[in-house]
Parts: structure tokens; C-alpha cells; sequence
């Protein structure tokens, strides 16, 4: 063999190893990239309803969230086309008052739970674009921290409901 | 507390114990029967108010925009709560369990009234009161009326309300006191069903003080 040709074998057999590697490396970040879910895709949303009020006075929505993933999902808030504002609040109580407060986010734990009620976490749905009729369903999009969306319909309730199939 | 430390005197002669016992023992039995008569002998659930508290006294507006005073509901018990119906939460929560306590009185109910008394009479005008209050129940009363006479009444029954700083949209929250007051037929103050109180006790004292005034 020349010198020539078996520096041109080595340079092909360096050039597949190189080939190799990089398909073994992509193929080993695959399924990293796969499991790796939106908070989105992680979360589960039931028992959503909305108190309707009278007028143009603002509405409570609620929502149980579970996540199925091996990751926390941070809710930071909702967006609606049938209403001008949506906030992400918790309702407390400390020395027999009853107060309200804007939360920046609510964290759902990895195979966990929370519940969004009465009296505690809630989206308060502000400025109806059109009166809410108890019976119909809100489309709500709930927006995570890793800027994931989950639309989830929620079932419009009478004022007087204490929950989505109370009587 | 101290009545209780002054029972185990230490080293003391016998006869000296004894006396200290028995009157620690009568002591016991006043405060007990002081008690009794202050809950006016029902067995009332809810955290007692009786002689603690003043009558109902108001001179309000109504969600008809009648003025009206605490004289027009005499003759019914009454439930007063105080709250405003831009709070979408915690407010309604409570009319709407106050509503299935109603449902569980069935024809009793007639004998109460639910007194929502708006802690933000700048928003809360009678109309709006009135379509938010009926959105409940129908035995509810819708009441506002002048900051210093809301503020007045507040005071009475020790409840606070403070509006929190405005949002940059120009909307408010207000914090409240969130327990129910509850008042005999007379007027006078009963019970207070706080945020934590059972339906069961609710409906329980109610059912006590309905059925009281409709002895003869």
C-alpha cells in the first residue's frame, strides 16, 4: 500500500466513526427530548365550573389540575375570549377577615394534585364580553410557566351552585 | 385560669384544702349557670353571642331602595353578613351555603331573613344588590346605606371592612369579617356562624331559634 491510499482508508474509516458517534448521540438525546413534556401535556383538568353572577360583576372559576408527570407544572394564569381579564387569586382567611390576593404562579406537584375551590385558589373572570348563561360551557386557556397552554371548558353554574353537579 | 391554679395548693392544711376545693367547686357551678342563662336555655351549636352583643340597630337603604331599620325584621330571625358583590369568591360562597341552609329549614324558612349588608356602598348600589342577592335565595335582603352608617354597624358587632389599594384598571378588593350574625326574633344577637361553621349547626340553631318564636 502507499502512503497515500492508507492515509485515504484512515480518513474514511475516521469519517464513519464520526458518523457513528453523532447517530448514537442523537439517538441517546431522543428519547430525552420525548419524555421531556410540556406542563401542558403532563396536566389533566376536571371538574371545572364558573360561578356565574349577576350583571357585569365578576366570576369565580375552579378546576381540579392533576399532573401525571415527573415534573411540577407551574400554573401561572388563563386567558378567555369571553372575558376581558382573567386572574389567578387565592382567597384567605386570618383573624375572622376574609381577603383576596394575586398569585404569580400555582405549582400542580409531580403525581399530584390541586384543586382549584371556593374559598381558596380561583380564577377570577373579570369583564364579560357577553352574559355568561348558567348550562353553556367557558372555553378558559390555562397558561403554564414553560409558556404551555391547556384550554379546558368550563361547565357555567348559577350563582347559588357549590360546585359543577351540585343541585 | 387562676380560679383552677388556686385548687392545688401546696402543703396546706387539710381543712384549708377542703374549703379552697369547695369553693373552687361553686365558682365552677356560677360561671356554669351564668352560663346557661346566657345561651337562654336552647342548646344552641354556634359560637354564643347572647349578652355580649348589642341588638340589631340599623337605619339603611334596602335593595328596593327603601330606607329601612332594624324594626322591619322584627318578628324574624335574622342572619347578617356582611360582604360586596364585586367578591367573587368567598361572599358567594357564603350566600350560596346560607341558601341550602334555607332549603334544609323547608316552610321554617319563612321565619328568617339573610341580611347582606354591602361593605361597599360606593359600587353596591340597590339595583345591583338586589339582582345579586335574588341570584341566591329568595328570603335575602340586600342593605347599604352611608359609609358612616355601614361603619357604624360594623363597629357594633365588632366586624371590620377595609377597601385594599386599587388595581391599575381602577378595581378594588375589600377585606371583610367573614362570619354570619345570627339574631333571634326580638333582635337580640344570638349566635355566630363563622366561615368554618357546619351547615348542620347552622340549620340546627336556626331550626332552635324559628321554632322558638313560633311557640306561643
Amino acid at each position: 500500500m502507499t502512503p497515500n491510499r492508507t492515509r485515504g482508508v484512515a480518513s474514511i474509516v475516521r469519517a464513519r466513526v464520526w458518523t457513528l458517534a453523532t447517530a448514537c448521540l442523537l439517538a441517546a438525546l431522543l428519547p430525552c427530548t420525548a419524555v421531556q413534556a410540556t406542563a401542558a401535556q403532563q396536566v389533566q383538568a376536571s371538574r371545572a365550573w364558573i360561578r356565574v353572577l349577576p350583571g357585569v360583576l365578576p366570576a369565580g372559576a375552579y378546576v381540579t389540575l392533576r399532573n401525571d408527570g415527573g415534573q411540577a407544572a407551574q400554573l401561572t394564569g388563563a386567558k378567555s375570549s369571553s372575558y376581558a381579564q382573567v386572574m389567578l387569586h387565592q382567597s384567605s382567611m386570618s383573624g375572622g377577615m376574609s381577603r383576596m390576593r394575586g398569585v404569580e404562579s400555582l405549582a400542580i406537584p409531580a403525581h399530584g394534585q390541586v384543586v382549584l375551590a371556593p374559598a381558596g385558589y380561583h380564577l377570577m373572570l373579570m369583564h364579560a364580553v357577553a352574559p355568561v348563561v348558567p348550562g353553556t360551557r367557558v372555553r378558559l386557556t390555562l397558561e403554564f410557566s414553560d409558556g404551555s397552554t391547556l384550554p379546558v371548558d368550563f361547565l357555567a353554574r348559577p350563582a347559588n351552585a357549590l360546585g359543577p353537579d351540585s343541585p | 385560669m387562676n380560679a383552677v391554679k388556686s385548687c392545688h395548693p401546696i402543703r396546706r392544711p387539710r381543712l384549708l384544702r377542703s374549703t379552697l376545693l369547695l369553693s373552687c367547686l361553686a365558682l365552677l357551678a356560677a360561671f356554669a349557670l351564668a352560663g346557661c342563662q346566657r345561651s337562654g336555655d336552647l342548646p344552641l351549636r354556634l359560637t354564643n353571642l347572647s349578652g355580649h352583643m348589642p341588638n340589631l340597630s340599623f337605619s339603611l337603604t334596602d335593595d328596593q331602595g327603601k330606607a329601612v331599620t332594624a324594626s322591619d325584621y322584627l318578628g324574624k330571625v335574622v342572619l347578617l353578613y356582611f360582604g360586596y358583590t364585586h367578591c367573587p369568591d368567598v361572599c358567594p360562597l357564603t350566600l350560596a351555603h346560607l341558601h341550602v341552609v334555607m332549603q334544609r329549614l323547608g316552610p321554617l324558612a319563612d321565619g328568617a331573613r339573610i341580611l347582606f349588608v354591602s361593605v361597599d356602598p360606593a359600587r353596591d348600589t340597590p339595583p345591583i344588590l338586589h339582582s345579586y342577592v335574588t341570584a341566591f335565595d329568595p328570603r335575602a335582603v340586600g342593605l347599604t346605606g352611608s359609609p358612616r352608617a355601614l361603619e357604624r354597624l360594623t363597629k357594633d358587632y365588632r366586624a371590620a371592612f377595609s377597601r385594599e389599594p386599587d388595581q391599575a384598571n381602577g378595581d378594588y378588593e375589600v377585606s371583610h369579617s367573614a362570619g354570619v350574625y345570627i339574631f333571634d326574633a326580638q333582635g337580640r344577637a344570638r349566635v355566630l356562624a363563622s366561615p368554618a361553621a357546619s351547615q348542620d349547626d347552622i340549620v340546627h340553631d336556626l331550626h332552635l331559634l324559628i321554632s322558638q318564636e313560633a311557640k306561643p
